[in-house]
């Protein structure tokens, strides 16, 4: 796919349609991809790469590349065209400046699942019918794409693209079955005091690096209330298992009503913390109590944290249900 | 650096007598940033605020703490001290030591240290205030007065007295309410629509004074000073401006079989009716639930016999908006529906009637002309037994309507029926079943001895068991029991007429919605002080007149009605109002323009702006960012919630503020 | 905090109250001199909905063993649609609360007019009796703010 996909960009930027791309290349290793933007046919030759590895969303980038002078052509995967549906609802990209090629997806590779089979020392991969062919210094290896995909595309909740100007590969649909509480209800039926260890155990790993907060297309304050010495809670440093809570839990209720479980924050994390599921539990409980609800599946729908019924809305005495007690 | 005064108020023993109020002054001063501390027998006194004036002034002081009664009691009191020798009154926080510290916890040694806590969660959020000013908005010089009964009569009158202009919204065709359908008022026994007719006259006359009949209020927006009401004007079927109330369309109307809701349907009118005689405005009504025209298309003849052409069967209803300085609620009250006390009967026979009813009986344009006869047979009744408290002051958890509550007037209004029925009808034997008989008023306890000692009416202490219609006597068998002679009783009743409970009309409640104005259980609108403001709702701008605030009599609705009337003449006087400073205010360089906060705001006060700024790297961007009307805001603080960067801040409530409060009181 | 031996444990409580509704509650309460444990102590806000989560976690974070919040009973708002909000958020995060292992029973949302000074006592009642059953909060406690 990557051949066609350099060929359309080529040709958007000669024929003036977009000034740059955004879109992705390689870093020292070709499981080492960074977002970049392309200003120039023979930078997208030379650079651009679009291999099982792109997992990054670029929504969050065109908050920047949105405001400048001219088009920018960007590639979403369908998961990405919600983050960007959400951030136009919030007034933080100009529409009329993004040229979108929405491309399939069946799921990206977790480089970490590919290390436990032993494979490493990777040069190439290339996907064929769903099977992975991994070059490595040692030889060729071949895997199923399945086996190794990231946790979030496991459970991924839609292959259709909300929003697109043109589209490279196959449209899917949304995935009625996609398990993706499953985990979020495993815990619900734990003990609170299970619950309690469950999170400890994964929070307490929290170096406090900001790569959730960074890569979320949620976040996007000006100033986050966590940096700023004025808010009364700045808090950089999860000093202790009270800042590791305070932050995660503020920043997954900053963004309930408004992520669209993209699964970005677990995916970057350098110490593998699921905090997708903290998004996922309000996500599942929004659902439950006020009905379903897909942020970023329209433009311009309204929060459900925002909005409220005057009749029907659980009372929060009957609530109280992050689980078992 | 602060320089912080702390006072603490004894309020007599009321304070100081479960806390030592000297220690909390004391451990005062060890509190980082107080200066000064101070206790004091009355800190609400001439005396003391001249206590903390004076020491303002002595000791430099920044800010104020008074460890005191609550601030909803106090706080205005100390703030408009503070401000007269020059603090900005926002620079004073209250701790409120006594309802919810010294009244509620007995003993010293539990009081003593929560008030210290209270009071340096005080001195922490003080610590942080900022003085706050307070925005001008002007006042529309026009007042609303929802219900044209006697008290938005009166109410409207006294405005357009004092030279301002006054709409009354009246959901029936005419004004006048309920006490135009009274036959004679107590003590005095003057004759009701011989005092109520002229008034309305008064109000139909003067020229300030607008009157929307057949008209509801189906939406208000704004804010005290600049409310916009929306005014349903129901389709009338008859041009307003044309008819001139000749009532001959009503004469020749075929279709004449309707319950007429004036005689408390005793009586009946036509499809096209004027409710009466004295009716403000003279205007007729179509009844499109009965006209055959409207519901059939044949008919048409109140358009054939109409010499001005004013019967317009396409009518619709109208909407329109208008703008108004202050708003009174007026809207009076209702009998409960009887139905459900099956003991009575008031369901099973026509000789069971309300007291309503039983007005329009006596009265001289009710259905009879003022014969007192059975609605049954139109025999006139030999024997007439009055049930107090039918529904009044039941138990909580009545499930047939009945309240809690004591209606006020039954009991005044019962003696008058048996007066007056006894001097037209004095071979009458009446008695009157009641629970207690309250009479404190000028001349009432003396009107109702007169019933007892010189009319002869038979007061029973004691209840109505049971009413039972007997189908081949005609009489009502009562059964009742007397508690002071421990007897039972049975009576054979010709009538029987039930003293309903009152309770709020129904369209209170949702024009307190409207209103954003407090509601109490009962749905009778909640004064902004018991005591201090009863006229007045906590929401500003909005005021109450008559029953809707709680059962009163007639002489005491008129006196709120004026008294109303006087608080929106003193806000209507005003060209500017200062408003409240506690506002939301948005950090411009913080907001990142999600608009998040303005989907919650329930007064639209939040706007977006696109602003010019300045980068650190000196380029210019411009921004969306939120803008918040301080005169449309009301503070509530919903938007500083929605706001994840906590650009959105409440003045005077500040996220800073709480948490200073919050830290101190878990210390 | 230790549990003394010689002293029953008291648990502090952070009760934030609407202007309008429960912070008149609380003065009825105060008025009718409704007895309620001085455990309590009561943050005045201007509404329920000004009650923001990093409030409720400061408390916990301070000290705090419970945490509740009073506002005007739905549809009685003075500001019409505050507590709408307070109900949906408060839900929220009282739920993920729980579901971080927070016992459910440390956080509350109750309405209380103004009228209810009676139930102001009653509820407090029970929150503090709830909370003294439940013991010191462990589990979204910062350490560094607790003596020793």
């Amino acid at each position: 796919m990557q051949g066609e996909l350099i060929k359309r960009a080529c040709e958007l930027l000669e024929d003036g349609t977009v000034n740059r791309v955004l879109g992705w290349q390689k870093g020292q290793f070709v499981y080492d991809i960074t977002p970049a933007v392309f200003t120039s046919v023979e930078d997208v030759k030379e650079h651009f790469v679009y291999n099982d590895f792109c997992a990054d969303n670029l929504s969050k980038y065109l908050i920047k590349e949105s405001e400048k002078e001219g088009k920018v052509l960007v590639f979403l995967k369908p998961c990405d065209t919600y983050s960007f549906n959400q951030l136009q609802t919030e007034y933080k990209i100009k529409r009329e400046n993004v040229y979108i090629i929405g491309i399939e997806s069946y799921g990206k590779v977790d480089v970490e699942k590919l290390r436990q089979r032993g494979i490493e020392g990777i040069t190439d991969i290339e996907n064929v019918n769903g099977t992975l062919k991994v070059s490595t210094i040692y030889g060729e290896e071949q895997v199923p794409a399945y086996e190794v995909m990231l946790n979030r595309c496991l459970t991924c909740k839609s292959k259709k693209h909300v929003v697109y100007d043109e589209l490279v590969g196959e449209d899917g649909e949304v995935v009625a079955d996609s398990g993706r509480f499953d985990m979020v209800e495993k815990l619900e039926k734990m003990t609170a005091e299970e619950r309690f260890n469950f999170w400890r155990g994964e929070l307490s790993r929290c170096i406090r690096c900001n790569a959730c907060r960074n890569v979320c297309p949620a976040c996007t304050c000006e100033k986050c209330v966590f940096d700023n010495p004025n808010s009364g809670t700045q808090n950089r440093g999860a000093r202790d298992s009270f800042e590791e809570n305070m932050f995660h839990i503020i920043r997954a209720y900053h963004v309930a009503g408004r992520c669209t479980d993209c699964g970005e924050c677990s995916r970057v994390c350098p110490e593998n913390i699921p905090l997708h599921l903290l998004n996922r539990k309000f996500i599942r409980d929004i659902n439950e109590f006020y009905g379903e609800f897909q942020a970023g599946e329209e433009v311009g729908q309204m929060s459900p944290v925002a909005a409220y019924t005057e009749h029907n809305d659980v009372e929060p005495s009957i609530v109280q249900k992050g689980g078992a007690e | 650096m602060q320089r912080i005064g702390v006072f603490v108020c004894w309020c007599g023993t009321n304070i100081a007598a479960t806390v030592d109020v000297k220690a909390v002054a004391e451990a005062a001063k060890s509190v980082p940033g107080v200066v000064f501390s101070a206790d004091y027998q009355y800190m609400c006194s001439e005396a003391g605020q001249t206590l903390i004036k004076d020491s303002i002034k002595e000791y430099n002081l920044t800010n104020v703490v008074v460890c005191s009664c609550s601030p909803r009691m106090h706080e205005a009191t100390f703030r408009k001290a503070v401000a007269s020798v020059g603090m900005n009154p926002y620079m004073l926080e209250v701790a409120n030591i006594r309802e919810q510290c010294s009244w509620v916890h007995k003993d010293k040694e539990i009081g003593t240290p929560k008030a210290i806590a209270l009071m340096k969660a005080a001195v922490a959020k003080a610590t942080l205030n900022t003085p706050l000013t307070a925005g001008n908005t002007p006042v529309t010089k026009r007042a609303l007065v929802i219900g044209g009964g006697i008290a938005g009569m009166q109410t409207a009158l006294d405005i357009a007295e004092a030279g301002y202009e006054v709409d009354i919204v009246e959901k029936k065709p005419t004004i006048g309410g309920k006490m135009a359908q009274l036959d004679k008022t107590f003590p005095t026994l003057d004759c009701s629509s011989c005092i109520v007719t002229p008034k309305m006259v008064d109000v139909g006359q003067n020229e300030r004074i607008h009157i929307y009949s057949y008209s509801e209020v189906t939406a208000v927006k704004g804010f005290v000073g600049q409310f916009t009401a929306t005014i349903k004007r129901k389709a009338r079927y008859v041009d307003e401006d044309k008819c001139t109330g000749c009532g001959l369309c009503t004469e020749k109307c075929p279709m004449k079989k309707v319950p007429d809701e004036w005689n408390m349907g005793l009586g009946t009118r036509s499809a096209v009716y004027i409710p009466f005689a004295q009716a403000i405005p003279k205007i007729a009504t179509i009844d499109p639930n009965y006209c055959m025209k409207l519901n059939t298309g044949k008919c048409g003849i109140c358009s054939k016999v109409c010499g001005v052409g004013a019967i317009n069967y396409d009518a619709k209803d109208e909407y329109i908006d208008v703008e108004y300085g202050a708003i009174v609620a007026a809207t009076g009250y209702e009998m409960i529906n009887l139905e459900k006390y099956d003991e009575y009967a008031y369901a099973q026979s026509p000789d069971v009637v309300t007291s309503l009813e039983y007005e329009r009986l006596m009265s001289a344009a009710g259905p009879t002309g003022g014969h007192l006869v059975r609605p049954s047979d139109g025999k006139q009744p030999k024997t007439i037994v009055f049930v107090q408290c039918v529904g009044s002051r039941e138990s909580a958890d009545s499930c047939r309507g009945g309240k809690e509550y004591c209606s006020k007037v039954c009991c005044m209004y019962t003696a008058k029926h048996a007066i007056l029925t006894k001097d037209h009808y004095p071979d009458t034997d009446i008695y009157v079943f009641y629970i207690d008989v309250r009479t404190p008023g000028k001349l009432f306890d003396e009107f109702y001895r007169r019933a007892v000692e010189q009319y002869n009416v038979h007061y029973i202490k004691g209840a109505v068991g049971k009413v039972t219609p007997n189908k081949e006597t005609g009489k009502l068998e009562v059964q009742g029991s007397d508690l002071i002679l421990n007897e039972q009783l049975h009576i054979d009743a010709d009538m029987v007429v039930l003293a309903g409970a009152l309770q709020a009309s129904e369209t209170a409640r949702p024009l307190a919605t409207m209103l954003t104005a407090p509601m109490d259980t009962n749905d009778f609108f909640t004064e902004a002080h018991a005591k201090l403001r009863p006229v007045e709702s906590a929401t500003a701008g909005i005021f109450l007149s008559g029953f809707c605030q709680g059962p009163k009599d007639i002489p005491e609705t008129v006196g709120q009605a004026g008294a109303a009337a006087a608080k929106v003449i003193g806000l209507l006087a005003k060209d500017h109002l200062v408003g409240n400073p506690c506002v939301s205010k948005p950090n411009e360089l913080m907001c990142n323009g999600c608009s998040q906060c303005a989907t919650v705001c329930p007064y639209g006060a939040i706007t977006y702006v696109e602003k010019e700024f300045r980068m650190p790297d000196r380029t210019t961007k411009v921004r969306r960012v939120a803008s918040v009307n301080p005169a449309v805001c009301q503070g509530c603080g919903a938007c500083t919630v929605t706001c994840p960067s906590g650009a959105m801040d409440l003045q005077g409530f500040s996220n800073t503020e709480i948490m200073a409060e919050v830290d101190a009181l878990c210390q | 905090m230790s549990v003394n031996e010689n002293k029953p444990y008291e648990p502090k409580i952070i009760a934030f109250c609407c202007n309008w509704c429960s912070y008149g509650g609380a003065d009825l309460a105060g008025t009718n001199r409704l007895s309620y444990p001085a455990n309590v102590k009561i943050v005045r806000v201007p509404c329920s909905c000004r009650v923001n989560p990093q409030f409720i976690l400061r408390a916990f974070q301070r000290g705090a063993d419970g945490v509740i919040v009073c506002g005007c009973h739905p549809g009685d708002c003075h500001y019409s649609t505050g507590n709408f909000h307070t109900r949906r958020r408060m839900a929220l995060l009282f739920s993920m609360l729980n579901f971080l292992g927070v016992e459910s029973a440390r956080t509350r949302v109750e309405w209380v007019s103004a009228a209810e000074g009676a139930r102001f006592k009653s509820v407090m009642d029970s929150f503090v009796a709830d909370i003294t059953k439940l013991g010191p909060n462990r589990r979204l406690e910062d350490i560094r703010c607790k003596e020793n």
